[in-house]
């Protein structure tokens, strides 16, 4: 059952520069209890994409388009009716747990405002549930710990805490804003078990934002690439890894690092990604692209879908990217 | 925290003690002694006045004399006003200051706080402008300048009221100096407020707090509020010693009979002890106010536990 | 092994030669063009550039001098005639030529002061910075106790003992000024020298005058450069407090201080005496306060 629907998703920017397209035309559905990945490199329009939907873009940003939420948009919606799901029915976890958190409020008090206001508990009760949210995202002697600041935990239990937090009221939608780019790598592979794990005892919905495809392949059903603004390549997880179809995906999963393959070398994608400012006319990849012909650099590439379900937006037929995906299969 | 303030407070008796000894020698050494612009006196006069003084001992032991009776709380006596002793002259003095400074400052907190806030909540609305005008204002036009234009506006040309003087306490009296310091007051404040209010409603955190539902209220007076508060808090300092030494400028515009009118007048008549007084009370009261405020920064801050 | 190493290298490092070259600007120039662009600014500058070619030469041109008594006009209100567009005092001196000397003073011991509290305060700031440790701590301890000193009451004392010639007072208000300076070039000092890219000079042999030439001082500049601009409203403005209590330049040389204090004195019946130069006095403020406002904004555009 579809509980999200984005068509036609775009975020602008009025800057000194003019305006700024950071996403254009985003468009998927989300599933009960599946979860998405959203992969791209910084300047995708990733973040901006789900921020629009939960009404936190900057003062100079604007939505258009539709996300609908049961049926409902949330783009069009007043403060009001968007604060009644925020943080109830879609809740967020951000990349920074460092400065996420309020350092003048306890963590107690920073999670029962969201129950005392979105469920009506009393203080007390709101905060026996946050010491069970706080024990189920694996905090040591969270009764007592409930009462400190933020400052007296580390990164990672704090990112625990933005965890126990956004799922204080069993929300359908957990959107996470890359959630473990800030931590130690082992701290990243227990925050993303514990996704998981919860994933399964709530049957929570997941948009994981993320530039780390080591993480989507860990977690993810469906896959979406971005670059520029645009969706390059939006599929099931395994097709992404082992039948890659644009070239952008392929170039990303040909810079990740393997460890069983005898190379010293890292492989990178030349360039740097476009100045949102200053978008080519065509392909936003083409720039990049070592496929690019005559004619990628003019028109933008749709979005159509190809044999399995698979949805690609590239000028150059499937067949013609003939890519030894041996390599990728190591994920 | 108590051995914290403890350590402070040793920290500033070093501070204080230096200041004074400085300015005492400096007073001391300087050619020209306090009855030398004086109508002709006789030697023997002069000498009783300088034994009465104690200008007859050598320095270094006027030096110690004058530090003990420090310790003891005692400022030793005027050489202007005979009879009087510094502490006298004080004592009538500080009242008249403290309750200028005092409601000025406590009025311009209240009013730069609430201004602030609506200002960095409304960006380009009327109130915003206020603001942004009265700090351009404070910063262009110096108290020396904005009171005699109150005075020309609302004591000659409206006749509201008295353009200076001080009749115990009337509030006539007082509306204007304090007006004035408010203003000088506000533009600091206001601008800091909504400065760093901006700011804050900028931060991660409060975008979590949005992120969470919550209603533009709790945001702003819960999450927002007390982050905000904390640079206003590090300026009470020197805005508590600026209304000290302001007091200087108010106090000769409107003619009030306060600490900062008993310093110009010290200084024009060369009074040694009275103006050692004031500036050994001021950078004492100076140091004290640094201390309150960093022990009640402290106190709001939770990342702070000493 | 190694050569395939080396290959990679090489294939990089061609890589990174193959893109296009990013075309840079000298930060200076980059920061003019934005100090140009910022209009508040340029027309502060234009109009501070009058006020003191006014001050500087005005009073050569003008057919009175600051001390001079015309008997025919006393307590003169401003008229076109005879050229006392500000009036005249009470002695019957013209207040135009006065505004103007007084300018010439303020701007002087402005200029002056600013000097001396920039070249102090660089030094001992630096010095503190590049010292480090016990010495550093030793010179900051001093600042703070200069700073827990009031400082209006100081310099009232130190005007009132070392007299109120024009260079004492310069001297005076040079000693309350310089320390905001030394504070703001010791960080700075200490936080370029811990920079990796002077580790990185070092590490490749640069010579220490050389790293301080080329890397230490261009980064101070900015900073300095900013300070002195904030400083000069300050100094300005402390001139003209001891002037208008009477505790300044002496009679019948005279200040804008002191033009705005006799002022306050007939502004019942002649109220220009006081606006006039205290209208000067806030328009130089105000374009010194948005001068250096368009300087940070230039020199430092991640800090606004």
């Amino acid at each position: 059952m579809s509980i999200l629907n984005v068509s036609n998703l775009g975020v602008q920017f009025r800057t000194n520069d003019g305006m700024v397209n950071a996403v254009n035309g985003l468009t998927f559905e989300l599933n009960q209890g599946q979860t998405l990945g959203i992969v791209g490199e910084s300047g995708s329009g990733k973040s901006q994409s789900v921020l629009a939907m939960m009404g936190l873009l900057a003062k100079n940003g604007t939505a258009s388009g539709e996300a609908l939420f049961h049926g409902q948009n949330l783009l069009t919606m007043s403060p009001r009716e968007l604060n009644r799901i925020r943080g109830d029915r879609i809740s967020m976890i951000f990349q920074d747990p460092m400065t996420s958190l309020n350092p003048y409020l306890t963590v107690e008090r920073q999670m029962t405002e969201v129950l005392e206001l979105h469920k009506g508990m009393s203080r007390r009760t709101a905060k026996k549930r946050a010491i069970e949210l706080l024990d189920a995202v694996r905090i040591p002697e969270a009764a007592r710990r409930v009462n400190m600041y933020p400052h007296e935990f580390s990164g990672g239990m704090r990112q625990r805490v933005m965890i126990a937090m956004a799922l204080l009221c069993e929300p359908e939608v957990l959107v996470a804003d890359e959630p473990t780019t800030a931590l130690d790598v082992t701290v990243q592979a227990q925050i993303l078990s514990l996704l998981k794990d919860l994933q399964r005892d709530f049957g929570t919905a997941i948009i994981m934002i993320t530039h780390d495809l080591g993480v989507v392949a860990g977690l993810c059903d469906k896959v979406m690439v971005m670059y520029g603004g645009r969706v390059m390549e939006h599929a099931d997880a395994d097709h992404i890894f082992y039948r890659p179809t644009h070239p952008y995906t392929i170039g990303l999963l040909g810079a990740l690092p393997h460890l069983e393959a005898n190379d010293d070398e890292l492989t990178s994608i030349p360039g740097n990604p476009p100045n949102l400012a200053h978008m080519p006319k065509g392909c936003p990849f083409a720039e990049r692209c070592t496929h690019a012909r005559a004619g990628c650099a003019d028109t933008i590439p749709p979005l159509v879908a190809i044999d399995g379900g698979a949805l690609r937006a590239c000028h150059i037929p499937v067949a013609e990217l003939t890519v030894d995906n041996k390599e990728a299969a190591h994920v | 925290m108590w051995s914290y303030t403890l350590r402070r407070v040793l920290v500033t008796i070093p501070t204080v003690w230096a200041v004074t000894t400085v300015c005492y020698l400096l007073l001391h050494i300087t050619p020209g002694g306090p009855f030398d612009g004086e109508r002709k006196v006789s030697a023997a006069v002069l000498a009783n006045l300088q034994a009465k003084y104690h200008l007859d001992m050598p320095l270094w032991q006027q030096y110690l004399y004058y530090m003990k009776s420090l310790l003891q709380g005692d400022l030793g006596a005027s050489f202007r006003y005979a009879d009087w002793s510094v502490n006298e002259l004080v004592a009538h003095a500080l009242p008249v200051s403290l309750t200028i400074g005092g409601s000025s400052l406590i009025i311009s907190l209240v009013l730069g706080v609430v201004l602030g806030i609506v200002a960095a909540l409304r960006q380009n609305s009327p109130i915003d402008y206020l603001v942004m005008l009265i700090s351009n204002m404070g910063s262009a036009f110096p108290s020396f300048i904005i009171g005699p234009v109150l005075v020309l506006v609302f004591s000659i040309l409206l006749k509201w009221l008295p353009s200076g003087g001080w009749d115990d306490f009337a509030v006539s009296y007082m509306v204007l100096p304090v007006a004035l310091l408010t203003f000088i007051n506000v533009s600091t404040i206001g601008r800091v407020m909504r400065g760093s209010l901006i700011e804050i409603m900028n931060s991660n955190f409060i975008r979590t707090a949005r992120a969470k539902g919550l209603p533009m209220r709790t945001i702003v007076f819960r999450h927002a509020l007390k982050p905000a508060l904390m640079p206003v808090v590090t300026l009470l300092a020197p805005l508590a010693i600026s209304s000290i030494t302001s007091a200087v400028v108010t106090e000769s515009i409107f003619s009030l009979p306060g600490l900062g009118k008993l310093i110009v007048n010290g200084a024009a008549n060369r009074d040694y002890t009275l103006v050692l007084g004031l500036v050994v009370l001021v950078t004492f009261m100076t140091v004290l106010f640094n201390l309150l405020v960093d022990l009640a920064y402290a106190l709001l801050d939770p990342k702070i536990r000493y | 092994m190694f050569k395939k190493k080396q290959a990679a290298a090489a294939a990089t490092l061609e890589n990174v030669l193959n893109q296009p070259v990013v075309q840079g600007r000298s930060p200076w120039r980059d920061a003019r063009i934005r100090f140009m662009r910022n209009k508040a600014a340029v027309v502060s500058l234009v109009i501070l550039v009058l006020i003191t070619l006014a001050c500087v030469f005005g009073p050569m041109l003008l057919p009175h001098t600051y001390d001079s008594t015309d008997w025919d006009a006393i307590s003169l209100a401003p008229t076109l005639q005879n050229w006392h567009w500000f009036g005249t005092d009470d002695l019957g001196r013209d207040l135009l030529v006065r505004t103007l000397i007084g300018g010439r003073i303020s701007l002087m011991v402005g200029a002056l002061a600013t000097i001396a509290a920039v070249i102090i305060g660089v030094i001992w700031g630096a010095t503190a910075g590049f010292m480090g440790g016990k010495i550093d701590n030793l010179m900051m301890r001093m600042v703070d106790m200069m700073y827990a000193v009031p400082y209006l009451l100081i310099a009232i004392l130190m005007v009132t003992l070392l007299g109120r010639e024009f260079y004492l007072v310069v001297l005076t208000i040079t000693i309350l000024s310089w320390m905001d300076m030394s504070r703001v070039v010791r960080g700075q000092t200490l936080s370029i020298r811990s920079k990796e890219y002077i580790e990185a000079a070092h590490a490749i042999g640069v010579s220490t005058p050389t790293i301080i030439r080329r890397h230490i001082v261009p980064n101070l500049l900015g900073i300095v450069v900013i300070y002195t601009t904030v400083t000069v409203p300050g100094v300005i403005l402390t001139e003209s407090v001891l002037s208008f209590l009477g505790l300044g330049v002496q009679e019948p040389m005279t200040s804008w201080g002191v033009l705005i204090g006799d002022g306050t004195k007939t502004m019942e019946s002649q109220p220009w005496m006081m606006l006039f130069p205290a209208a000067l006095l806030s328009l130089t403020l105000y374009c010194t306060n948005y001068i250096g406002d368009g300087l940070r904004d230039a020199l430092d555009p991640k800090d606004r």
